[in-house]
């Protein structure tokens, strides 16, 4: 069960991958990306990690995406024009080659016995989550909470209009 | 007795339970709502179809489903085709997770009167509800209509405006209650009023209570906050080109909606399907005495008629009434009807407040209304969780 689940899922989260770089409409592009970050979050249920799988719909799918689809609604945008030269043809073999190589360290640099396995991971829930943060990973936490805090003074002060 | 208990069986059979009860409110609550208004404004309203118009409902769903099916040719038809369907979908799926009361036996199966209980609850529901702004917006945008893609967009900005100071809301009385899962939310709540969150210290959450119904009536879309259907400006707004049942799918999902928030706010603050005083003090005999007066007023304008028609239908709805305050008082049904009583009570006098405030107040400004989440609500919610969570680690031991 666990593993056709796991199969639907990753498929479709690979085409609508690739779908993102295949549409010429910023709409279908985007949609597909929610896409994509729905069926990660399901991935994430599948291996037992609940609050990442919820946080994932609520903070991309849910805020970032909306956002994304928002701006292309408000600007307009059209559908972009091909430029007639493609570079499937050297790509394609590019990628496969690429794939290839990351499998094989992934498989060489992770032996076989720390991989996560299906129900085999019970820890990821909230208050896993919420002890981790504030123990173990403390200093992370807060620092990227001043880093996203710059990010909004940064983009406030760039937003701002000039008072005369 | 090997089918009847299979989790597969009892999922299926309590979901075509829940869908069946949850249709008959949705289209019920628009007549309710219709009701209310009307009286608020001092008229009938609806009057000619049935008895008192409590057949409006069904005349209206045959009206929707017997209508054309209008498919504009100048819209992006795929998303055109989807957006009412991820509307209703999104709106349906937050019911699964919400308990409507406590466990039940049926015969030999024991089961909970709940789709399932995640424990991550709470989430899933503001999850749903963050994915049904796509239904709206590309609702506006699909259509290809000026006017639809302004309720489109005002609709997705609100709501993602109010979704924060929404979560913090949530967030406050989640720290009382120390869980994410709906179920055990209610458990912690049980007792008396005094044990409910909105209520419940080391700090009452009547504040986040009243944030968050501000920011479930924007989530909405209802009035005041019904800028993306607002008909001076935007025609109808984002579903100004939707017809037939596609435009009833949007209905639908707004009232479903409705239902889901309240029976959150109902769960989060109003202590789920506890009554607010315990049975010892005969907590289980209001139902009974509730029906009971409705019952004998009914009766007695019935036979003190002031129109003609109500020497009929009033002793009807009269007995109707009388028979039901004596089911109340049977002790084979008392432990899951009372319960549900309570839970159904509690949703709908939030679901009123949604009427009461549509009949009364008139609509925002935009800009008042942005401005409105983020310098005001937002904040508030802010500072309550602070103060929250401050007092809840000061108390805990």
């Amino acid at each position: 069960m666990d593993v056709i689940l796991f199969l639907i899922f990753a498929l479709i989260a690979v085409v609508c991958a690739i779908n993102v770089v295949v549409q010429t409409h910023p709409i279908s592009s985007a949609l597909s990306l929610v896409g994509v970050m729905g069926s990660l979050a399901v991935l994430y249920l599948l291996l037992g990690a609940e609050f990442i799988a919820a946080a994932q719909v609520i903070v991309y799918a849910g805020a970032i995406m909306v956002l994304f689809v928002f701006v292309i609604m408000l600007l307009n945008a059209g559908a972009e024009a091909r430029t007639g030269r493609s570079y499937l043809i050297p790509g394609a073999p590019l990628l496969i080659i690429f794939l290839g190589v990351m499998a094989f360290l992934v498989q060489r640099i992770f032996p076989d016995t720390t991989m996560v396995r299906f129900g085999g991971f019970t820890g990821g829930g909230p208050a896993d989550i919420g002890h981790a943060l504030f123990t173990t990973y403390l200093l992370p936490f807060e620092v990227t909470s001043i880093l996203i805090l710059v990010a909004i003074i940064g983009a406030i002060v760039l937003a701002r209009k000039e008072i005369e | 007795m090997q089918l009847l208990d299979s989790f597969i069986f009892i999922t299926i059979v309590k979901a075509a339970m829940v869908f069946a009860v949850l249709m008959t409110t949705l289209a019920y609550l628009q007549w309710v709502e219709r009701k209310v208004i009307a009286h608020v404004q001092v008229r009938p309203g609806p009057y000619r179809v049935g008895p008192h118009g409590l057949l409006q409902p069904v005349a209206d769903v045959i009206k929707l489903l017997t209508k054309e099916d209008l498919l504009p040719p100048y819209v992006n038809k795929p998303l055109y085709l989807l957006a009412p369907f991820l509307a209703m979908t999104m709106a349906l799926l937050s019911i699964s997770v919400i308990p409507f009361g406590p466990m039940v036996t049926v015969g030999p199966v024991k089961t909970w009167m709940q789709l399932t209980d995640l424990n991550i609850g709470v989430l899933f529901i503001l999850a749903t509800s963050s994915m049904g702004v796509y239904g709206i917006a590309l609702a506006g945008w699909a259509s290809n209509n000026k006017y639809a893609l302004i309720g489109g967009l005002r609709s997705s900005a609100q709501m993602i405006s109010y979704e924060l100071p929404m979560s913090l809301a949530i967030a406050a009385p989640l720290l009382i209650s120390n869980t994410l899962s709906l179920r055990q939310l209610v458990e912690r709540q049980s007792g008396s009023i005094f044990q409910w969150n909105i209520l419940h210290g080391p700090f009452p959450q009547i504040v986040s209570f009243v944030i968050f119904m501000i920011a479930a009536f924007a989530e909405t879309n209802r009035v005041p906050f019904d800028l993306p259907e607002a008909e001076n400006e935007l025609v109808a707004g984002f579903h100004t080109e939707y017809s037939s049942m596609k435009f009833a799918s949007f209905f639908m999902a707004e009232y479903s909606n409705m239902i889901t928030v309240s029976a959150l706010a109902t769960l989060l603050f109003l202590g789920g399907w506890m009554a607010p005083w315990s049975v010892a003090w005969g907590s289980s005999l209001v139902p009974t005495g509730i029906f009971a007066v409705a019952g004998i007023t009914a009766l007695y304008h019935g036979f003190h008629a002031a129109r003609k028609r109500d020497k009929l239908t009033l002793p009807v709805f009269g007995i109707i009434f009388l028979v039901v305050a004596g089911v109340f008082l049977l002790p084979v049904v008392q432990s899951w009807l009372l319960p549900l009583f309570w839970f159904a009570a509690k949703t709908g006098a939030i679901l009123f407040l949604f009427m009461w405030v549509r009949a009364t107040l008139p609509r925002f400004r935009y800009d008042q209304l942005m401005g409105f989440a983020w310098k005001f609500l937002f904040p508030v919610a802010m500072l309550n969780l602070l103060v929250t969570s401050f007092l809840v680690a000061w108390f805990a031991k």
